[in-house]
Formats: C-alpha cells, structure tokens, sequence
C-alpha cells in the first residue's frame, strides 16, 4: 500500500519524476520482497509461473508506444506489433497456465488418512 | 470529444487505475502464498492487468488501433490454447516460453522507443541509460529462456555446452560490447546499427549463460531470467515513466531474485556458482547405463509382488517423488496405490524436497494433479523427522535428493545439500528404469545400502504392478 501512496505522489509535483520513480522502484522491491519471502516451497512453481505473468505488464510499454504516435513508420510498426504479440502471449498464457496449476491446489474432501467420518462430508 | 471522453483520458484518472492495479497485483501476489488463496489470488492479479491495460489505453488521439487490436487478439489466440494445452510435466519449459517471450518485448520496446525519439536526442539521459539497460537485459532474458526452453524440451542436449577455454572470454567480450554500446548511445550516438548491435551482443551473451548450464540448475536458471524480465519491465517502466511498469516489473525483479536465492540454497549453490557451471551435467539413462558397481556395494533387485507385500504390513509410507515420476506420468498410478494402501490401513504420506523434478513445486503440481490431497504432502523439514517411524520409503524415480553423501561425504560435488533422510527409514524400495546416475551426474550410496531394494522399470509400469499386487493380496 506503500506503493500506492507514493504513486499518489508522482502527481503532485514535476520536479523530479526520476526521483519519484526510483523512489517506487525500490519501495517495490521491498513489497515484493515481504510479500514473497512467506510463501511455502510447494507454490513456488505456481508462483513463479504467477509473477511470470506479472511482468507481462511490459505490453503497456507496446500499447504507449503504439496508441500514441500516429506516424511510426513500416520498421517501428512491425517492431512494436512484435513487442504487442510477446507481451500479449506473454500476459495471457501466463495467467491461463498458472490458473490451471493452482486448480489442482484447490481443497479437494480430502478424507483424512485415518478415520473415515469426513468421507461423505466434502462437497 | 464529450464531457466523458475527456474525463476518461485525464491522466489523473489514469493513474487512479493504475493504483488500483498495482493494488490488485499486491494483493494478489499475497494471494498466491497461500494453497487455499492461491486460484483467486492469481486471478485478482489478472484483473488488476486488465485495468491497466484498460488504463492505459485511454488515451486521446487512439492511434494504431487495427495494430493494438490485432495484437492483443492473436497473442491471446496462441497464448490461451498453449497455456491449456500443456502437459502438466512439461510446465517448467512453458514457463520459459513465457518468460522469453516478456523479455523479447522489453527488448523491442526499447528498440521502437530508441527509433521513436531520435536516438533520444530530446530525452533526459536517464530515460536513454534505463532504455538500453532494458534492453540488454531483455535481450539476455529472451535468448537465455528460449535455450532453457530447447534444453528441457529435449531439442537442445541437456548437457552443459561450452566453448572450452574460449567460454569466458567470449562471454566477456560480448557483455562489454553490449555495455559499450549502451554507453555511445547515451553518449548521443545516433547510428540504428549500435542498437542493433546491442541487441544482438546481448542475445550471444544470454545463449553463452545458459548453455553451459546442465538440468539440474535449470530451474534455478529459469528462475534467474524471471527476475531479469522483471527488472528490464521495471527498467523500462522508469524510461517510459509509468508507474504500473515500474512496479509490478520490480516487485517481479525482487521476488524472483529472492525464489531463486532460495531453489539455490536448497540445491547448496550459490546463483554465481550455477551461473559460472561446474558440476550439473545431466547423464541421461543411455549415457550413464553400466555407472552400477562402482562403489563396490551390491545391488539387491526386487520384484513388484515383494514391494506390495511389504508396503501392505506397514504402517507408514513414505512416497519420495522426483524426476523419473514426471518423466513417466505416474502420478495417477501412484494415487491410486496410495488409495489401495489406505484401504488397508497404511498411512501415505509424500515427501517433497524443495528441488525434486525440474522446478521447486512440480511434484506437488503433478500429485495435485493426481487429486493427492494436499495435507499428505510433506515438506522436507517436517517429513526428515518422521523417517524413523517410516516401515517403507518407496522412491520414485528421484536420486540426487536422497543422496547421503550430501551428509557424509565432503568431496562430493552435493556436500551439504539439505537431503531426505529416506536411509532412516527401516526399508526403501527404490523404483528406477536402470543404474544411471542424477541430474548431477554422481553415484547414489543409498541404492548400494542393506535395506535398498531396487526395482527396475518405468514408474508408471512398476506402480501399476505393485497396485494390482496390492489388490490381489
């Protein structure tokens, strides 16, 4: 949430735009460090394969470049719709193939190994 | 245009999405922590990519947007089908896939910016240093992932693949052209072959990186170019100055760093060691065949009706997966074992070591797979003291990670690894298609112990017979 309120900051004031973005680059770093540091090595896959996707998010570098220029130019246009197509594929199979991983995750009845009386409990 | 529209593009209003975006992501990543949080954490985070790219597409003039809706189209139309279409053993190479492809877009990104702007010449210099930094290491990233990817594919050798004495050389010169060239183009260089140049020198320094590299540190490897495409995302966030890439690009950058600090403790490496290589030669079942003997011990085989009889009067089973589990798609086999053992009374439990198959998690991906419920899945901290309770330790196509010389023997190439104690248990079946050795490439004392009994064949094949063993008993 940190993140967030700095975030709020960078509207405020032009002086130092650099400043500011360094400034959520490294509380960034943290978050992502406290919130990652707690997971248990059996979703490491799932989460590797979730923070894959995350950085997906460089398809809005492609979007930026491309929704905002009107005369990019034979070469730029093919480079970008490239970048678009990575980051997209990226982006959505990263999501899809994480989401089925973490499905096989969700809490089945589960009887437990010794007595019998959750076998007919689950759903 | 109306009232709406210019409220819609104000860009107060765009950083408003794109807060709660990077809030979604946050909250979602703290979803991903949990096993019971995990689907819709997962979940939240893609909402939180849709707003932002919502967000971001609010602009006013919309330009190229046949280009953007075309691209956002067929990248979803090979994206979905390949994400669903995945075999649950082949999940660490996707991943690579993936990543690569993120990586690719970085890189190209800061070609079209370089183009766009001139070479930079109207830009502060920190946006031209952030733009080539983004573009080295998304070069580096795309070329290293799909190497990573050809290997554990298969289309590749998974061997480490060097250039002898000339390896760090090359490496080192291709890393400073590429640094040499992001150095004259913030400088003011203008020529389009420097970035192009950069770009390349990059993608040899990340083919360079990862073909030495054998299967075992793949994971780790992966892990390593996932963080890198964080960090070049982060990078090209500060050139492009939006704030939804800095932050979900860096906090990718940090935990991807810290996932494969913790896969290369677990394995007893340093990243530097498994980036540098060594050791890790994966010896496939061809290569290493007639490796047995060599410790002098005997190897006592045995057959899949002597391991039903002995699992059926025990009162624990432990269930020790790795790699050859994967390799052979046991894990059903193995659940429906388990499931006949239970009925018997026998308490199945599955120890999972950090770095069992291909990537810290897999097992448990494919036993979740298999419906094993969650709570049987044991961690290696908490499975190491139940050993000695253990009747039966049944290993599944793992090695390496059971491997006592990590405790016993300071020469060997995995001294210090954080083994499991299978050795404690009163009998282990080990269940191998032949003597090879593991990913790293060395012998396994523990085939050669008194209470090992190998029983030689395919996963599935070998499992199969035990449960029909099982069942008839």
């Amino acid at each position: 949430m940190t993140a967030s309120l700095l975030l709020a900051a960078v509207e405020q004031g032009e002086p130092s735009r650099l400043v500011t973005n360094l400034a959520l680059l490294v509380v960034a770093g943290f978050v992502g460090y406290a919130v990652i540091s707690k997971v248990p090595n059996t979703l490491h896959t799932p989460l590797m394969s979730g923070t894959n996707a995350i950085h997906g998010v460089v398809i809005l570098g492609g979007l930026i470049l491309l929704a905002g220029s009107a005369d990019l130019g034979v070469v730029t246009s093919v480079i970008l719709f490239v970048a678009l197509l990575f980051g997209a594929i990226n982006v959505v199979g990263g999501f899809v193939v994480t989401d089925r991983m973490l499905e096989m995750f969700k809490a089945k009845p589960a009887p437990p190994p010794k007595d019998d009386e959750a076998e007919g409990a689950g759903s | 245009m109306t009232l709406l529209g210019s409220f819609l593009t104000d860009p107060s209003f765009k950083t408003v999405l794109y807060i709660v975006a990077i809030a979604l992501f946050i909250y979602g990543l703290t979803g991903l922590t949990g096993p019971r949080t995990a689907v819709r954490g997962n979940r939240i985070a893609a909402v939180g990519m849709a707003i932002a790219i919502v967000a971001t597409l609010l602009v006013d003039p919309f330009n190229n947007v046949v280009l953007i809706v075309l691209g956002l189209v067929i990248g979803t139309a090979i994206g979905v089908p390949a994400a669903r279409q995945v075999k649950m053993t082949a999940m660490p190479q996707m991943v690579a896939l993936f990543n690569g492809v993120g990586g690719g877009a970085v890189a190209l990104i800061a070609w079209a910016e370089f183009r766009e702007t001139d070479a930079f010449a109207s830009e502060a210099t920190y946006v031209a240093v952030f733009s080539m930094f983004s573009a080295i290491i998304g070069s580096i990233s795309f070329w290293g992932s799909n190497i990573a990817f050809g290997k554990l594919q298969a289309i590749l050798s998974g061997k480490p693949v060097t250039l002898g004495p000339l390896q760090l050389p090359v490496q080192l010169v291709v890393g400073a052209a590429a640094v040499a060239a992001a150095v004259a183009i913030v400088a003011g260089a203008q020529a389009e072959i420097i970035v192009i140049g950069l770009l390349v020198a990059a993608a040899i320094f990340g083919v360079l990186l990862v073909l030495p590299i054998g299967g075992a540190d793949m994971p780790v490897v992966i892990s390593l170019l996932n963080a890198f495409t964080g960090l070049a995302a982060a990078a090209a966030g500060v050139a492009l100055d939006n704030q939804a890439l800095i932050v979900a690009g860096m906090i990718v950058g940090a935990s991807g760093t810290i996932l494969t600090q913790q896969m290369a403790i677990a394995m007893n490496r340093t990243i530097t060691s498994v980036v540098v290589g060594g050791f890790g030669g994966e010896v496939t079942a061809e290569a290493g065949a007639g490796a047995g003997g060599a410790e002098g011990g005997t190897v006592k085989s045995t057959s899949a009706a002597d391991a039903a009889i002995q699992m059926s009067y025990a009162r624990q089973v432990v269930v020790v997966p790795g790699y050859g589990m994967a390799v052979a798609q046991a894990q059903h086999a193995v659940r429906e074992m388990a499931k006949v053992l239970e009925d018997k009374g026998v308490e199945v439990k599955y120890a999972i070591h950090p770095v069992a198959g291909r990537m810290p998690g897999h097992m448990n991906v494919l036993l979740a797979e298999a419906d094993v419920p969650y709570e049987q899945l044991k961690e290696m901290d908490e499975i190491n003291n139940e050993f000695s309770r253990t009747d039966v330790s049944l290993i599944i196509g793992a090695n390496d990670v059971t491997n006592p010389d990590a405790r016993t023997k300071p020469d060997s190439p995995i001294y210090g690894m954080p083994i499991l104690n299978v050795d404690e248990s009163s009998s282990i079946i080990v269940l191998k298609r032949s003597m090879s050795s593991g990913y790293a490439g060395i012998e396994n004392p523990l085939f050669f112990n008194d209470k090992t009994q190998m029983l030689f064949g395919d996963a599935k094949g070998s499992v199969g017979e035990i449960t029909s063993e099982l069942q008839a008993l």
